[in-house]
């Protein structure tokens, strides 16, 4: 590399538009899927929670899913979404989410105590409340720790798209290392890692205040 | 349809220091070397922070972190600065994706053993060390092993992007048939990292029903 400093600041400043630009790419396809996954994996956790026998082939399912290269998801999916859309990046990430969040659901419900559902019972609440205001509160925690990863993991996905032309922040990389000049690449991977710290933090900041009894529960 | 036919139909896919089974075997052995080196740094770690329950906050968020780290991003960056003809750097950002799951599966399935049982090996006279190794792996043993599952997946899964920098294994199918618009081979070359991926999977169910006691599986299906 000789006298190459590994990130040289001027080119940040220089380029600050084109970053932004890149970054709000990036945070549309990454955290696009997980919400889309998040709407489709609750009504499907939820059957699979109660009728049990689904559970068993979609985890299958969403297992196979997951051991599907992205880049080569991607690949597949060109002819039908067209090169460097949106939505070549956006449909698998949205299946990747989605089978961590089944799993989450589905295990997030199960661990609602007999105890609890029974006390729900004779207090009158009928499924759907009971549903609502008992198990789904009780069950956030899971969920939100399988929505913590799939954001987390969505953010660094996308980057792999940069390979097919979309990538958001990935296409630092990719000029980075096409002109072998580092400042992109590390200027990419930093953001990367910052978006994905700060969507953690505040999913973390979420489940405090949706689940305000653990907190009471610690200072007792 | 066509294309499959037209990749591994083809004769001259199949020989020479580029062909598929070359290939496969450059992908095997940088995906288990990284997982052997992320193995051996996240299970011991695991344990000890599941046993002891200390550093247990800062090796959690450390994971997730890890785990945002962009594997395209790494590879690139080390490369450019150490050069390629050596395979090893590629391997850290592999080992990075690796150690997490890893990690976070033996750290919970350690500390999530029922306290109960903990105090029974305790009282039946077991040792600190000893209560670890003979009563709570084997009890953790289903989600330490999702955990390597789910590493060893993704390493497959991900060593492709490798091929970018010229590095061999499979992905130099895709990402060579990318560059020359040379479909059949991309989608050859995702079919087999998928197919890869899939042999896992099987090996570690395969695995999970050899390694795990009868009482500990009875258990989990009892549930």
């Amino acid at each position: 590399m000789g006298e190459e400093p590994l990130v040289r600041w001027d080119w940040i400043g220089r380029n600050w538009p084109t970053i932004q630009e890149l970054l709000l790419d990036h945070m549309i396809m990454a955290l696009v899927p997980v919400v889309l996954g998040l709407l489709i994996a609750l009504p499907l956790g939820l059957a699979g929670a109660r009728w049990r026998v689904l559970y068993q082939p979609t985890v299958s399912l969403m297992n196979v899913v997951y051991s599907l290269p992205s880049l080569a998801v991607f690949i597949v999916l060109i002819p039908i979404t067209g090169l460097a859309e949106r939505a070549t990046v956006i449909v698998p990430l949205t299946f990747y989410s989605l089978a961590v969040l089944i799993p989450a659901v589905v295990d997030g419900l199960a661990a609602v105590p007999g105890h609890v559902r029974q006390s729900a019972v004779a207090m009158g609440f009928g499924p759907t409340r009971r549903l609502l205001q008992v198990e789904l509160p009780i069950a956030v925690p899971v969920v939100l720790a399988g929505l913590r990863v799939a954001t987390v993991s969505s953010i660094s996905l996308v980057s792999v798209g940069a390979l097919i032309g979309r990538g958001g922040l990935g296409y630092l990389f990719i000029d980075g290392w096409q002109r072998q000049f580092p400042t992109p690449i590390v200027v990419g991977i930093a953001l990367v890692v910052v978006l994905a710290v700060f969507a953690d933090g505040l999913l973390v900041l979420a489940q405090r205040l949706l689940t305000p009894w653990a907190r009471a529960r610690r200072t007792t | 349809m066509n294309w499959l036919l037209d990749f591994f139909g083809n004769s001259a896919n199949w020989s020479g220091s580029s062909g598929i089974p070359v290939r496969v075997l450059e992908h095997v052995e940088f995906s288990l070397a990284a997982l052997m080196l992320a193995t051996l740094i996240a299970l011991p770690l695991g344990l000890l922070i599941g046993h002891t329950r200390r550093g247990a906050l800062l090796v959690v968020v450390a994971a997730n972190a890890a785990r945002a780290l962009p594997t395209l991003g790494l590879v690139v960056l080390i490369v450019l600065l150490v050069g390629v003809g050596t395979t090893w750097p590629v391997l850290i950002p592999l080992v990075a994706l690796a150690v997490p799951p890893i990690l976070v599966n033996t750290y919970e399935g350690v500390r999530g053993v029922d306290e109960d049982l903990r105090d029974a090996a305790y009282g039946m006279g077991l040792r600190g060390r000893q209560v670890l190794l003979r009563a709570l792996v084997p009890v953790a043993l289903p989600l330490i092993l999702l955990g390597l599952r789910i590493a060893a997946i993704q390493v497959v899964a991900t060593a492709t992007v490798a091929a970018y920098v010229g590095l061999g294994g499979l992905g130099r199918f895709i990402i060579d048939g990318l560059a020359t618009k040379d479909y059949p081979s991309t989608i050859g070359g995702a079919v087999l990292v998928a197919v890869l991926a899939l042999l896992v999977q099987a090996g570690f169910s395969l695995l999970q029903r050899v390694a795990v006691s009868p009482g500990v599986s009875q258990r989990a299906k009892a549930r």
